[in-house]
């Protein structure tokens, strides 16, 4: 296609203090093209696609639409204009229906009736099934993305922004919108794809920009350039793929057995009959999209919450009651989700973050008084080991970047040798090479010998590293199967669960049981 | 157009810098206020932060107070600063300070008129033992049944005040003082003395306890484990659970060292400045230690300089009342604004500001 491309970028820069998120980025989107925009976190698509919707304003360059000036002063003009955006976090009211959110949103909305017709009218010319009388707090992640999706085509979008879509959606739920965006850019609506995910670009755009650092980078057409090259262009340099020697597992030295646990909170999710066995040497993933009882599960694992002794024994021996510093004591190591707050203090130096979780093991404190120099030791050499970037290990933890932060995280674990690790997204919102480190490093640790239980919602992350692996679907643990004998298919039905829309056939009944 | 731009982390210099900068701007903006009330501001200001320590005539009298209204001021914001760390509000030091007294008072009488030298220590361990017993009552709801410790606390302050009423002209009141409300006067008995321990100096056992009480805090906030506890669990409450602490075993320990020093800073007082338990015994030492223990930055060393500082602003501000006949709410506003700078200013120490042209959004 050479006619007038719908949407042109040229030379757009936008700077905020202390950081330069765009410099002189320019591309083109063409009618009907399917354009991913491709960078880590941090690398400036976000800023661009704000400036797209009228949420930011560049600092020079310029925009044109269709051949036209286009400087959205805010999303209203935007929109008017014929882009529509679905952003990552949804903006949705859980205690309204369907037809009511996306009447909320529009600008006229028309009377219920009429809107509820015309929403069941593009879902199924779309292949997006939903019921717009049903209320939004009963839905699944992917189905409130249909919602926004749905909002979005109500205004007859030239242009539609998709800010990391997949990330919440099990395997099956990203075929059906694949489908739909195909679809879209067959009518004749182009689709702005942001994402972080190789595969997907691959399978579903027909163009791509790559940024780095604000600055593009690179444009490639997806299709005939392999996931490695994209990835060196998005990184900067080559990544080695995660790897060890071989896989003998030992005896089995975690169980974990009809644990259940009540939710401390109304929003919690309750644990149902979690079983485990974790043998010596072995990675165990546990999949399953977030909410699902992730956080419950490190937390009876970490000892942050108790149970009955015996529904978790290391060694045979029971531990189901013992706080986390006993746990630590036996060499039961955690590291959860929320890095700030959580597993680190953010306004503490790194060298108070590393008395968090190492003192015993690493006797950084005597008859209650702490050796700070011997904490400040251990800091460092977590530092140097885990390529932690920060001035030094008296910054507080928040000044640092997520991936920085998250190496130090880990690297203050598995430093102290654990018998048991257990974490809990280990990449998410980290970058690619810093990702990459980071499961090595867990592998290197099974190598050893150690257990690993490795929570994630990221499915390529988990078939990666993982020996066996199990889906986390409302508190509910599948059984656990050989990671090498997992298709996409068989693990989406263990993760789906009630909202998946397809049949379960007699595997994912098998699964759930 | 200004804008302020949050830091990485906090300035070691500005946090150093800002109380300074604060009390020279209360001095610009209530010089500004004398002026403008007709008084000579510098002779003001001379008034209420000199003349109180080196004037030749009034400093032998009010040179002592500065210690006297600081002792209390400090021990009790010690207390509650351990506690404001963790994220443990006990605003009712007040009701701990007068049990504290009560206790003491009570258990010195109790002997009376016994001239054993253990009357004195036996009296230290009650007051300790009366404030720390009146705090466990929001630690014990507080963990046992959820209930807030802000409001509990609180109130039972004014609970606290209807016993003191009821002592002193009930259950203690002297059966020698020919009916009027109030105790016997503690501080003219021998075994029962919080003597002057320096002449001309207002050094009485509780201003010692309480440099003691600031030693203390700076060693177990900055080299004990229990220290970093507080620290963790007032700042990221998730990140304290994961390091193995007990929430409620913090709370408890909290408000207990809190109510404790609040109740032998109030036995201090009755034994020594105030001499005996009266209605009117409070003068509002547990409310204005919160102020004390936050212009401090809840660090031992602020407490000290800030405790100081408010004591010298209270004996200056009664000064200048008198000399210069500058009225009291006056001088209650130019309290009020040192307060508002060390508070306003203590922005520039996590924030820095940036000018910047304004631009259409």
């Amino acid at each position: 296609m050479t006619g007038t491309p719908l949407l042109s970028i040229n030379n757009v820069t936008k700077a905020y203090p202390g950081v330069v998120a765009n410099s002189d980025v320019s591309f083109q989107i063409q009618p009907g093209e399917i354009h991913a925009l491709l960078g880590e976190n941090g690398a400036g698509k976000s800023t661009l696609v704000k400036m797209i919707y009228g949420l930011v304003r560049p600092d020079s360059g310029s925009m044109t639409f269709l051949g036209a000036p286009f400087a959205p002063p805010e999303p209203r003009v935007a929109r008017s204009t014929g882009v529509a955006m679905v952003f990552q976090h949804f903006s949705l009211f859980e205690a309204l229906n369907v037809a009511e959110n996306i009447a909320l949103g529009m600008e006229n909305p028309p009377p219920q009736r009429d809107l509820a017709m015309r929403i069941r009218e593009v879902s199924e010319a779309y292949g997006l099934p939903l019921d717009p009388d049903r209320l939004v707090g009963d839905l699944s992640a992917g189905e409130r993305q249909r919602v926004e999706i749905i909002r979005c085509l109500l205004q007859d979008p030239k242009l539609l922004i998709m800010d990391e879509p997949t990330s919440v959606l099990t395997p099956q739920e990203v075929e059906i919108l694949f489908h739909t965006l195909r679809k879209l850019a067959a009518e004749g609506t182009s689709i702005l794809y942001i994402s972080h995910k190789l595969e997907e670009i691959r399978t579903l755009c027909d163009e791509a920009t790559i940024l780095r650092l604000g600055k593009v980078v690179g444009k490639c057409t997806p299709r005939d350039t392999s996931a490695s090259e994209m990835a060196e262009l998005m990184v900067g340099k080559s990544l080695a793929t995660p790897a060890r020697d071989n896989a003998d597992l030992g005896e089995v030295i975690l169980k974990v057995s009809g644990l259940s646990v009540e939710p401390s909170n109304p929003f919690g999710t309750p644990l149902r009959h979690i079983g485990i066995e974790l043998c010596a040497g072995e990675v165990l993933g546990i999949g399953g999209v977030a909410g699902n009882g992730q956080d419950e599960l490190l937390a009876a694992l970490s000892g942050e919450v108790t149970t009955a002794p015996g529904t978790v024994t290391l060694n045979k021996v029971p531990i189901g009651d013992k706080g986390p510093n006993d746990r630590r004591d036996m060499g039961i190591l955690c590291a959860p989700e929320e890095r700030l707050g959580h597993a680190a203090a953010p306004d503490m130096s790194l060298v108070e973050n590393a008395l968090l979780t190492a003192r015993q093991r690493k006797g950084l404190a005597k008859r209650g008084f702490v050796n700070w120099g011997a904490t400040r030791g251990y800091a460092e050499a977590v530092i140097a080991d885990f390529d932690v970037r920060t001035p030094g290990p008296d910054n507080a933890a928040r000044s640092l970047s997520g991936g920085n932060l998250q190496k130090f995280v880990i690297g203050r674990e598995i430093l102290q040798d654990p018998q048991i690790l257990v974490v809990n997204q280990p990449t998410w919102g980290v970058d690619a090479s810093a990702a990459a480190d980071i499961r090595q490093a867990i592998l290197n640790l099974a190598q050893k010998g150690a257990g690993v239980i490795v929570i994630s919602q990221d499915l390529d992350e988990l078939l990666e590293i993982s020996d066996n692996f199990a889906a986390l679907n409302e508190g509910r643990l599948s059984n656990v199967r050989a990671t090498r004998d997992l298709t996409m298919e068989t693990i989406g039905l263990m993760l789906g669960g009630a909202h998946d829309m397809h049949d379960l056939d007699e595997e994912a009944i098998h699964a759930e049981a | 157009m200004l804008r302020l731009e949050k830091r990485p982390s906090p300035s070691k210099g500005w946090i150093a810098a800002t109380p300074v900068l604060a009390v020279v701007l209360t001095m610009i903006a209530g010089g500004l206020m004398f002026a403008v009330l007709g008084k000579n501001p510098f002779e003001a200001i001379r008034i209420i932060f000199w003349d109180p320590l080196f004037h030749e005539s009034f400093a032998a009298y009010s040179r002592p107070q500065l210690l006297v209204k600081a002792g209390p001021l400090i021990l009790i914001a010690i207390g509650l600063s351990l506690g404001f760390r963790a994220g443990v509000w006990n605003i009712g030091a007040e009701g701990q300070y007068i049990m504290g007294a009560i206790a003491g008072a009570s258990f010195g009488l109790a002997f009376y008129p016994s001239e054993s030298p253990l009357i004195f220590p036996g009296m230290i361990i009650a007051g300790a033992f009366g404030g720390w017993a009146w705090s466990m009552i929001p630690a014990i709801l507080k963990t046992r049944f959820r209930t807030n410790e802000i409001l509990v606390s609180l109130l039972l302050v004014y609970v606290a005040e209807k016993i003191l009423a009821s002592a002193a002209v009930g259950f203690l009141r002297n059966p020698e003082g020919s009916g009027f409300p109030g105790s016997r006067n503690l501080s003219r008995i021998e075994s029962m003395n919080n003597p002057e321990l320096i002449p001309g100096t207002g050094m009485h056992w509780g201003v010692v306890l309480a440099f003691i009480a600031v030693i203390a805090a700076y060693v177990l906030l900055n080299k004990h484990l229990l220290g970093y506890q507080i620290k963790l669990a007032g700042q990221a409450p998730r990140a304290a659970r994961f390091a193995g602490v007990n929430p409620n075993r913090l709370i408890v320990l909290c408000l207990g060292v809190s109510g404790a020093l609040a109740g032998l800073a109030g036995l201090f007082e009755v034994s020594g400045p105030a001499g005996q338990i009266s209605i009117d015994f409070n003068v509002g030492y547990g409310f204005t230690a919160i102020i004390v223990a936050f212009l401090g930055r809840l660090h031992p060393i602020g407490i000290l300089l800030a405790g100081l500082l408010m004591a010298l602003t209270y004996i200056g501000g009664e000064l200048a009342q008198l000399m210069l006949q500058i009225p009291a709410p006056a001088i209650q506003a130019f309290q009020g604004m040192l307060l508002f700078f060390l508070l306003a200013v203590d922005v520039l120490s996590s924030f820095r500001i940036r000018f910047k042209k304004e631009r259409v959004a």
